[in-house]
Order: structure tokens, then sequence, then C-alpha cells
């Protein structure tokens, strides 16, 4: 077990070759490598965006103002997760247990929007009245004006006599490359999430044992903390590029 | 934000933390964050700024990306070693996507 030591300016001195916690150390070195390997799928995404042969696109698919409130949502699940860890170096044990829960409900509820975004992605249909379509002009369903696959899609149902035609919106892994590239890179976003759900739960569970939320266990809770903190700034990243770059008509 | 707390507390391997900011930097941290997303929802629906969109939304994700970094991941008051993991993957990250940008002529 290491000890520590206070300098004159205050920084943290361990007795290990650094001088610094290396469990500390460790968790920034993966937080650096899980840098690179979100990088490499925003590379991926990037590269790939705007060739796919068929749709659906971003912007048939993208509710900004949805996505704009789970993002909050993350937002604010890491300032919940500071409080718990002040709270904790302070010995407030109970504040410390209701901002730790706080931030897992708000990441439960983060994957929530991200499930419910997906169902919504893969199963959105748009449907149609074909006599009351003017196939010439631009068309609009739900303040959605449809592109010009969607257009020629209710064209093809339209002029083969259908009275009603159903335009395809649904958008799963293998229906182009941004949905794969989509899919992946988000998908793999939700699962560090979901996982820092499950830490943030062990440790609230943790806390009613002996010992388990006292100012002893800061370094257990920091490291936590570390991992949540950099979801919500991977997120961050995620939310500029692929949503408002994704859908923003003059890119 | 400069409102430290100056907390001082023992740990299990007994590391001591000093100088972290107060619930209430946490507070402005969280509440900018959230002012800076709401601008950038808000210049989303700009059309008129074309692709000068671009650099104002990356500036405005960078800022809240090291806002969290400095202050919820406590860089600003940890050891540098610990910036330097972290910069270090960052920087090799940012280099990989610009890399894989260029390979595949996404610029030209």
């Amino acid at each position: 077990m290491a000890h520590a030591a206070v300098a004159e300016h205050g920084e943290e001195h361990e007795e290990t070759t650094t001088g610094l916690n290396h469990r500390k150390l460790l968790m920034w070195a993966f937080l650096g490598s899980d840098c690179m390997f979100f990088g490499s799928l925003i590379a991926t995404y990037l590269v790939y965006q705007g060739k796919s042969q068929r749709g659906p696109f971003p912007e048939d698919v993208f509710s900004i103002p949805v996505t704009s409130v789970s993002t909050f949502v993350l937002l604010m699940s890491s300032m919940s997760m500071v409080l718990a860890y002040s709270a904790l170096t302070r010995g407030q044990t109970k504040s410390f247990r209701i901002w730790l829960l706080s931030t897992a409900i708000m990441g439960m509820t983060f994957i929530a929007f991200q499930v419910f975004e997906f169902y919504e992605f893969a199963n959105h249909e748009l449907e149609f009245h074909c006599s009351e379509v003017d196939l010439s002009g631009t068309i609009e369903k739900d303040n959605h004006t449809l592109t010009t696959f969607q257009k020629n899609q209710l064209k093809e149902q339209c002029e083969a006599g259908q009275a009603e035609a159903v335009v395809d919106h649904g958008l799963t892994p293998r229906t182009n490359l941004f949905g794969t590239t989509f899919f992946t890179l988000t998908g793999f976003h939700g699962a560090h999430v979901t996982l820092g759900i499950v830490w943030l739960l062990s440790l609230f569970f943790y806390s009613f044992r002996k010992g388990g939320a006292s100012p002893k266990r800061e370094l257990d809770i920091d490291l936590a903390a570390l991992y949540w903190h950099f979801v919500d700034v991977v997120w961050i990243v995620i939310f500029t590029v692929v949503y408002l770059f994704g859908v923003f008509p003059g890119i | 934000m400069a409102e430290d707390a100056g907390t001082h507390a023992e740990t299990s391997e007994g590391t001591v933390h000093t100088g972290h900011p107060t619930p209430m930097t946490y507070f402005k941290v969280a509440m900018t964050l959230s002012v800076i997303t709401a601008i950038e929802v808000a210049i989303f629906y700009v059309e008129d700024l074309g692709k000068g969109i671009i650099p104002i939304l990356a500036v405005l994700s960078i800022g809240k990306f090291a806002l969290v970094a400095m202050y919820y991941m406590h860089l600003k008051y940890d050891s540098r070693l610990f910036t330097s993991f972290f910069v270090a993957g960052l920087i090799l990250a940012v280099a990989v996507v610009f890399a894989v940008l260029f390979l595949f002529r996404v610029f030209g």
C-alpha cells in the first residue's frame, strides 16, 4: 500500500516511482488509449459520411431536439458525479449516496433515450395518400421534406396505382454505410455508458457496507468519476461531429 | 470558477487531495456547459452560416471538452503527468482521425 505526503504547494506525493498513485495513473493511461479507440471510430464515420448509395440519410432520421435533451442529461450526470465525489471527501455519506444514485439514474435515462432513438430509426415509416401528393413539387410530411431517395420510393408506388404509399424511413446497421458506422460508433459509446452505470450502482450498493462510504474510499470513487466524465466528453464530440455536422444542410 | 475549497481528505492509500473546486464551482461549470450546448443547437438552425458553422461548433465543442477535463476530471488541479497521459492519447487520436481523412481524400 502506498503512502502519501503533501508538498508545500499542495500536490499529492506517493511513495511510488512516479510520486503518484499508480491506479489513478493507469486509469489515465486507459482513458488516453480509449481516446484512440473512439478516434478511429469517428474517423471511420467521417470517411464514409455522404458515401451511402441509398437512404435513409442523417437528415432523414436525426432529431436534434431529442438528442439535445439526452446530451443535457449526460452533462448533468457529470455534475452530479463530481458532487458525489465532493460529498464523499467531506464525509457527507447521505449526500454522496443521493448524488451517486442520481448519476446512475441519469445515465440510465441517457441509455433509454438511445434505445428510443435506435428503435425510432429502425422502425420509422412515412405514410402518404397518393391522391393528395404532388409528385412534381417538394413533398413534406411531419415537418420533414422528402429526400430524392424517398421521393422516388413514393413515386414508384403511386405510379403503380396504389392508393396509399409507405416510404421507408428505417435505418439499421445493415441498411447502408451511414447505418453501419453510426450504430458502431454510438453503440460502443452506449456500451461504455452501460458499463459506467453498472460500476456506479456497484459503488452505491457497496456504500451501505461498513466503511463503504468513508472518505478513505475517495480513490475508488475518483476512478469511477474519471471514467464517467470520459464518456461524457466523448459524447460531446459525437454530438457535434455526428449529429450537428451530420444534418446541417449547408455542409 | 476559481473558488477552491482547499479540502484535505486522507484516503485508504494515503492520497491527499487539496485545492479541489467547491460544489458551487461544479454547478457553475454545469450551467456553462448547458449554455454552450444551447448555443450550439441555436447556431445549428442558422442556415446562412454554411460551412462557417464547422469552426464555430468545433470551438464550442472543444470548450466543453476542456471544461469537463479541467474541472470535473480535476486535470487543472492534479499532477501534470495525468494530463500528459490523457493529452498524449488525445493527440494520437486526433492525428489518427486526420491521417485517415487525408488517406481517403476526404478533403480532396
